[in-house]
């Protein structure tokens, strides 16, 4: 009935097209206009641009084959997991080739001895989770579109989540890697022992955004279920309010699994949603927060939380009666970024770090920064990590909107960056946040990573123009050079 | 086709473009999608069709046949609706993208071009159905299947295995136009018989009486309703089913003496619940009234007793009941009230079956690896019997089952209900 590979044309400027296509397969090699419009952008719909070609390989091999055959062609390349990620990352940049990993899907190994297991780059990071169930145990890292992305994505922006605040971000679950690396070769990195020894590149490939090579297994640390889970709800008159709560907990000595906060704004979006959970509409701001551990351990640790809520002003706490209802409360925070979508078309979720103590001023200075610049903003966050998402929701048809977004998200990170913060908690770098790096690197930091980058990848073919700056931008970006020195290259 | 930004606009209509800035293309719809776990394409995912269809409305791509494929590919499962924060309605911009794909001239396959025949002169006329479903039940009475079918072709072999044997005249008997509460009366409710439903599960409408009946209400079957219009909307024909909703708002609401208008197929309710789509003006007046027989129970409480019925059943949603309507705790309730029965649980309960209405005869290909899956789960947990709403469900899982030579049996959940009326007097 259809043909699934339609060319542009059957000239021989095609022919490496057709090397693709022999390798995956004609129904793994797309290439009409519709189709590779379809993976022009990422979750950040700002400055897509179209792939040339996307392909679907299934295998390592099949993965190293399609690096080569693009190498031989001149061309770039990048992977690509669900495309829900927050910063361009898998904006395919340089007309680069898409290679997809979301049929490289399978769980290769599950070993409860010895708590890892082995996936594909494409296994979806709830799946995993449901997977490992079984054997008491589950996969930590849950950003917010865990129902839909991949192990793959999650290694690329080194991904974090809410529970992050207990048990870490990407980087502390990855045992070893398979990487494709840009020559076409195959290389091993980390062991799943979890011994380092020499040099960390393991670590250097976690979160550089497909900028080393195609990551083609992954063995990950799984962590065993704890006894006991509970969630609260702390009902505040502000998110000021919210913020201080969290750093008397953190001060108190309590490790909860989770700490977010979430505003008024976002609960109306949310509460209007299928993932509506019956939050407060009328509360300034909302604290969900998460203990787990030891079910004898649990009451206590509650009651000192009550004590410190009360101390802080709040209004009401509520736990949730059962697993049904913490279920409902974390679909319902999960799902805010998409819930957002019923204000306005686009969504623009910043992510940047500040040190937790600075929380309620920097929260003031961002909401007064949306007001000036006429903008809805939001803020749903990982408060306990200091990890900020202001959520601009806007219409990028309107032009004047739009640059006054690109200016208000600018400002937001000058405030954060000169509060001691960085540039993202999470999301990546990308295309977003590349001309920014000057905010907080100067130019010797850049070069050292340079450096590192062409360790992997010499000539710039895997995943071009994502995270370094052009030395002509980072000097646009901040002229003054603050902070050069006293933010090291981390 | 339609290349210029003019045209494109033409073809699109302000409603669908403004139902695609919905989307902020946070990709939690992904995985929910039959279409894209199979070929893990992005073009065959809600989001990337929500993506190319505003492109298009944009100017920055040409409506062309590859986007017409893609809104064909799609089961039109709404999965992907339950599972979007924002309340994309994607459902609505499915129907009216692929009407805009039939006007710009982008012609699906034969197979396609053939439903739209089958959909608008047979199925919304009773008796040229009848007069086929004679036809069939002559040709499975002659066999006629075994040496033709060796002929067809694979896609033809596979929508004639989908067929039930043809139920025997009696059970195709219409319904009595009223049947009177037994016991003390709760009220009064109409039923949509639909189309197929007499046809080939004229035994699930007649239980359906039944068991309203014997909990108390009185069963009336307005003359002159019609065909839901669904498949022909989903077709892209939405004039066709416009006509036939407008017939059905004249037919459940011009009396106003009883309480609710039922349905006992997902899809058909769906469509009934959603009349105010096609009928902005006068179409609430039907929707509002519309309900699940199984959510009807569940909501006034069954009141007949209801006897042992020592049954391992594993519940499977119908799409267009747990996604469309959102109904998906009601019919398990009455289920578990059942002495005897045991009701399992299976992985993916609420995924889509491959059946999709006529999806499984014109995709076959896709249809497949959907079922496969499907019936891969329901193996797992070792059912007695299958229940659920829907015919095309119910066909589809029974062709699977049969295909695997599985053991159980597949029935709609008020078949059990009534059995466990049976059993109990």
């Amino acid at each position: 009935m259809r043909s699934r590979n339609r060319t542009s044309s059957g000239s021989t400027r095609d022919g490496w097209i057709d090397a693709l296509r022999k390798i995956v397969g004609p129904d793994a090699c797309l290439t009409s206009q519709a189709e590779l419009y379809a993976y022009a952008c990422d979750g950040l719909t700002l400055d897509p641009h179209q792939p040339e070609v996307v392909v679907l390989p299934q295998s390592t091999e099949e993965v190293a084959e399609v690096v080569r055959a693009c190498r031989a062609a001149g061309r770039a390349f990048l992977p690509r997991g669900a495309g829900t990620g927050l910063s361009g990352g898998a904006h395919p940049l340089n007309d680069a080739v898409v290679i997809s990993c979301a049929r490289m899907n399978q769980i290769l190994n599950l070993d409860p001895r010895d708590r890892l297991a082995i996936v594909q780059p494409g296994v979806v990071n709830a799946d995993l989770s449901v997977a490992a169930r079984s054997e008491g145990l589950f996969y930590a890292p849950d950003p917010s579109s865990q129902q839909a992305c991949t192990i793959g994505g999650n290694v690329a922006e080194n991904s974090g989540g809410p529970h992050t605040l207990k048990y870490g971000t990407t980087t502390n679950h990855i045992l070893a890697l398979e990487l494709v690396l840009p020559d076409g070769s195959v290389v091993q990195l980390g062991s799943a022992t979890g011994g380092a020894t020499g040099y960390d590149l393991l670590g250097a490939c976690v979160g550089s955004e497909g900028t080393t090579g195609i990551v083609t297994e992954i063995t990950v640390r799984l962590e065993p279920l704890p006894e006991a889970v509970e969630t609260l709800l702390v009902i505040f008159d502000g998110v000021p309010d919210a913020c201080r709560l969290v750093g008397r907990i953190i001060r108190g000595g309590l490790v909860p699994a989770a700490l977010e906060v979430v505003d008024r704004r976002t609960v109306e979006a949310v509460e209007a949603s299928v993932y509506r959970a019956g939050l407060p509409q009328e509360a300034g701001a909302v604290l969900i927060l998460e203990l787990d551990g030891p079910a004898c351990a649990l009451p206590a640790q509650i009651e000192h939380i009550r004590a410190l809520a009360d101390e802080a002003g709040a209004q009401e706490i509520r736990v949730a009666a059962d697993e049904t209802e913490r279920t409902r409360f974390w679909r319902a925070r999960k799902g805010a970024f998409g819930a957002m979508g019923r204000l306005a078309p686009d969504l623009y979720v910043h992510d940047a770090v500040v040190p937790r103590g600075r929380l309620p001023e920097i929260l003031e200075e961002i909401c007064a920064i949306g007001d000036r610049y006429r903008l809805k903003l939001s803020n749903v966050f990982h408060a306990g990590d200091g990890n900020l998402h202001p959520n601009i929701s806007f219409d990028r048809r309107d032009p004047d909107e739009l640059e006054r977004v690109i200016a208000a998200g600018r400002e937001i990170l000058e405030v954060c960056v000169a509060a001691g913060g960085v540039l993202t908690g999470e999301h990546g770098v990308g295309t977003e946040k590349r001309d920014y790096m000057g905010m907080l690197f100067g130019p010797d930091d850049l070069e050292a990573m340079k450096k590192l980058r062409a360790t992997f990848d010499p000539e710039g073919v895997c995943n071009p123009g994502k995270i370094i700056p052009s030395t002509r931008a980072c000097l646009e970006s901040n002229p003054k050079a603050r902070g050069y020195d006293r933010v090291p290259f981390t | 086709m339609a290349s210029s930004k003019s045209d494109a606009l033409a073809n699109f209509p302000e409603s669908l473009y403004e139902g695609t800035l919905d989307c902020v293309h946070c990709g939690l719809c992904l995985t929910h999608c039959p279409t894209y776990r199979v070929t893990g394409r992005e073009s065959s995912s809600p989001r990337g069709r929500i993506y190319m269809m505003r492109g298009v409305a944009e100017g920055d791509l040409p409506f062309d046949q590859t986007i017409a494929d893609e809104l064909h590919l799609c089961l039109g499962c709404r999965a992907c609706e339950s599972a979007c924060p924002s309340g994309v309605e994607y459902g609505s911009l499915l129907e009216a993208g692929r009407a805009a794909a039939a006007e710009a001239g982008l012609r699906p396959g034969v197979r396609h071009r053939l439903e739209g025949l089958a959909l608008r002169h047979v199925l919304p006329a009773p008796r040229r159905l009848r007069a086929f479903t004679t036809f069939l039940d002559w040709a499975q009475r002659l066999k006629l299947d075994s040496w033709l079918t060796a002929v067809w072709p694979r896609g033809l072999r596979r929508a004639w295995s989908l067929l039930p044997p043809v139920p025997p005249r009696a059970a195709r008997r219409p319904l009595p136009q009223f049947t009177p509460a037994e016991g003390p009366r709760r009220g009064c409710v109409a039923l949509h018989e639909g189309c197929l439903m007499p046809e080939l599960f004229g035994a699930v409408n007649r239980a359906t009486v039944r068991v309203l009946s014997r909990n108390g209400y009185d069963v009336v079957v307005p003359q002159g309703q019609r065909c839901c219009g669904a498949l022909l909307a989903h077709a892209g024909d939405l004039d066709s089913a416009r006509s036939l909703a407008r017939q059905n708002v004249k037919a459940f609401t011009s009396d106003a003496s009883f309480d609710m208008v039922l349905s006992n197929s997902a899809g058909c309710g769906a469509a009934l619940r959603e009349t105010h789509h096609w009928l902005p003006e006068d179409g609430a007046a039907l929707s509002s009234r519309v309900r699940d027989v199984c959510e009807w129970l569940d909501e006034v409480g069954l009141r007949a007793p209801l006897g042992h019925l020592p049954l391992r059943v594993a519940y499977d949603d119908p799409c267009h009941l747990v996604h469309a309507q959102q109904v998906a705790a009601a019919p398990r309730r009455l289920l578990e009230k059942i002495p005897g029965l045991e009701l399992l649980q299976h992985r993916d309960a609420e995924a889509c079956c491959g059946a999709a209405g006529t999806y499984g005869l014109l995709q076959p290909e896709m249809s497949a690896p959907i079922l496969e899956a499907k019936i891969q789960s329901l193996a797992e947990v070792e059912p007695e019997v299958v229940a659920t709403g829907n015919p095309g469900c119910l066909l589809q899982i029974r062709s699977g089952a049969e295909e695997r030579d599985l053991p159980f049996r597949v029935l709609h959940p008020i078949e059990l209900i009534d059995a466990a009326h049976h059993a109990a007097s």
